[in-house]
């Protein structure tokens, strides 16, 4: 019973994920874009839960593993031809190199892992808002390099002649491995060590729990993930220095915190409820029809109603959403009724 | 500006660099003291604080576009600065107040990016003029050296504003209890201290000085745009951070630090360098935080930051 407990946790948000693909393949193909937008989100949200979720330590950087996994992929799966157009002065092994699009991932993935390890290094001694400030300055540097420095990408250019190979089976496929990466890690002994840090970390100190190190594990493989969602993401929209900054930072954010930031169904069930919404007022700016009602939302509605739902979360419910619990395996409730049906 | 024959020069830039990023660093003093005293009674760190300068410099504008006189815009920033200041404590700090540092960050995050989108929505992304001051950018000539009227200006405005703060801290009553609150919130309470007006208090004073900023931010960059002061507040909360959060002194020189840093090297730095200069002041943040945590103008020993 237990182990089917456990296993339901995997399920829950894995099915969700399908669940959410497979309605991206019944719609029109332009809200189809959506449906892998929020699949996109799930895979960065699961990131961010990774580590904050199980470390309680706050972290504004993980949008610049999400940049640096987006250029790794972006650059390198670009076609050799299509580079001196858009990105005239890149170095030279960058320029020479094209690798197919699931090496691409796969490095995007190892290059946010990397590029996390060695932020995490010094910074993961740090807690609280010191340590939401020290990350935040990474965004702002990651930022401020990738916008300029040319040798390593487009700079402010955008991101255009990658393969657009991200539709429904990519994202929903790297979504549930972001997911069971999630799953797996917060099972391992990893994770279980990590979250008795942050219940109280004084306790787990007094029996030999390394906080740092604990914290550096959780780091680096969300640097992964996130690198991973990044690869995604520049597979999936041209995009430039701008789509990986603050606006991506406060809206996956505020995905994790409604959806309850402690556990993995609160980030998926987040990542896809916001989405929705966000989708929806994406929609209404452009009009929308709805029961008769021709509704045109101002641009900027979106944010507004997304800030104002996670500021309402936070003073209202601040586990979020699903109160920061997995979702448990049906109770005794539901089994009985199950037994009484079965033959 | 195109400059004499003979242009002064102080380290390889000229005064009216100098005096500009003087000017700068004013502004960004008064920021800090905004976003310290706030801090000091809450433990909140205030990301929304730029998007109060925001409002203020869209009444400006709102008052300019009609032409209302001067004093009558300066009096509708103040007015519309102090109603969101008073309604961000009611609705977002005050229910947040128990909560962890970390989760009010977040929060305020939420709230600056809220009003950001209210103002797009309002006022569209294309940006208002507020330019009813514009006429103090013409440059003084001080022995020979010309210099913008509003460098001398935000340079005055920021010590007289800065004095007067030190005078209401050290000889008022409210004062003291803020100055007790910033010290140990718990135990001024126990002695007597009114949290709620305290705050409240804090939360006021916080609310002028960012109408103060956004007067004099205008005149700098009269385009008002929703994400006016945004950049600013970042860089403010770097040097707050770089000069010490916990004491108003320590925040107030990082503010000043950074703004002139930035100021001054923006200025006089090639633009193929100084478009690296957020990247080095970031790095130099994440670098106090590390080695000394409780910021560079605080005496040795003082600890903000609890760490692993």
């Amino acid at each position: 019973m237990r182990r089917a407990a456990a296993l339901f946790e995997l399920l829950a948000p894995a099915l969700l994920v399908v669940l959410v693909a497979l309605v991206g393949t019944i719609v029109s193909s332009s809200t189809e874009t959506y449906v892998v937008a929020a699949l996109v989100n799930v895979a960065i949200v699961v990131a961010l839960y990774l580590f904050i979720g199980n470390s309680g330590v706050l972290s504004f950087g993980h949008v610049s593993f999400v940049a640096v996994g987006a250029w790794a992929a972006g650059i390198l799966s670009m076609p050799v031809e299509e580079k001196p157009a858009i990105m005239p002065n890149l170095a030279g092994f960058l320029r020479d190199t094209t690798v197919g699009n699931v090496s691409s991932l796969a490095i995007a993935a190892g290059v946010g892992a990397v590029y996390a390890l060695i932020v995490g290094l010094p910074l993961m001694r740090l807690s609280g808002l010191a340590a939401g400030i020290a990350t935040f300055g990474v965004l702002e540097i990651t930022h401020n390099v990738l916008r300029y420095w040319e040798k390593i990408g487009p700079g402010l250019n955008t991101f255009s002649a990658v393969p657009e190979t991200t539709g429904l089976f990519q994202a929903a496929i790297c979504a549930l491995i972001a997911v069971a990466a999630a799953f797996v890690y917060q099972r391992s002994r990893y994770g279980r060590l990590l979250r008795a840090t942050r219940e109280d970390a004084a306790a787990a100190r007094a029996v030999g729990v390394s906080v740092y190190g604990q914290r550096l594990v959780a780091f680096t493989l969300s640097g992964a993930v996130a690198g991973l969602a990044g690869g995604l993401y520049v597979h999936f929209l041209p995009i430039n220095a701008e789509s990986v900054y603050l606006d991506l930072t406060f809206i996956t954010l505020a995905m994790l915190v409604i959806g309850g930031a402690t556990s993995l169904w609160g980030a998926v069930v987040g990542a896809v409820a916001v989405s929705a919404v966000d989708s929806f007022l994406a929609e209404a700016e452009n009009g929308v029809h709805l029961l008769g009602q021709t509704l045109d939302f101002p641009a900027g509605t979106r944010i507004v109603v997304v800030g104002a739902l996670m500021a309402l979360v936070l003073i209202v419910r601040p586990a979020g959403l699903t109160g920061g619990r997995e979702l448990s395996f049906p109770g005794p409730g539901v089994r009985r009724l199950l037994t009484k049906f079965a033959p | 500006m195109s400059g004499g024959p003979t242009v002064a020069t102080f380290l390889g830039a000229d005064w009216q660099t100098l005096a500009d990023a003087v000017g700068l660093g004013g502004i960004y003093a008064l920021m800090a003291v905004g976003i310290g005293l706030v801090f000091g009674v809450l433990r909140l760190v205030n990301f929304a604080y730029g998007q109060l300068v925001m409002a203020g410099a869209y009444s400006l504008a709102f008052a300019f576009e009609r032409g209302w006189p001067v004093w009558i815009g300066i009096l509708l920033c103040f007015g519309v600065v102090l109603l969101l200041s008073i309604a961000m404590e009611w609705v977002v700090f005050r229910p947040l107040r128990a909560h962890s540092p970390a989760v009010m960050l977040v929060a305020t995050f939420a709230v600056a990016f809220l009003l950001q989108s209210i103002a797009l929505i309002w006022f569209g992304s294309l940006g208002k003029i507020a330019a009813s001051l514009a006429s103090l950018n013409q440059p003084v000539t001080i022995s020979g050296v010309d210099i913008r009227k509003i460098s001398v200006v935000t340079t005055a405005v920021a010590i007289v504003g800065l004095l007067v703060l030190v005078l209401l801290l050290a000889r008022t009553r409210v004062g003291l209890h803020m100055r007790a609150a910033a010290q140990d919130f718990s135990t001024a309470r126990l002695l007597g201290v009114r949290a709620n007006r305290v705050i409240s208090s804090a939360v006021l004073i916080s609310g002028i000085l960012a109408a103060t900023v956004a007067v004099m931010m205008t005149v700098q960059t009269p385009l008002v745009t929703p994400d006016f002061a945004l950049r600013d507040t970042i860089l403010v909360l770097a040097g707050v951070v770089l000069g010490g959060m916990n004491r108003l002194v320590s925040a107030t020189l990082g503010g000043f630090a950074i703004g002139f840093a930035s100021g001054f090297l923006g200025g006089a730095l090639p633009t193929d360098q100084s478009q690296y200069l957020p990247s080095f002041l970031f790095a130099a943040v994440i670098l106090v935080l590390l080695i000394r945590p409780g910021g560079l103008f605080t005496r040795a020993g003082a600890q903000a930051v609890e760490r692993v």
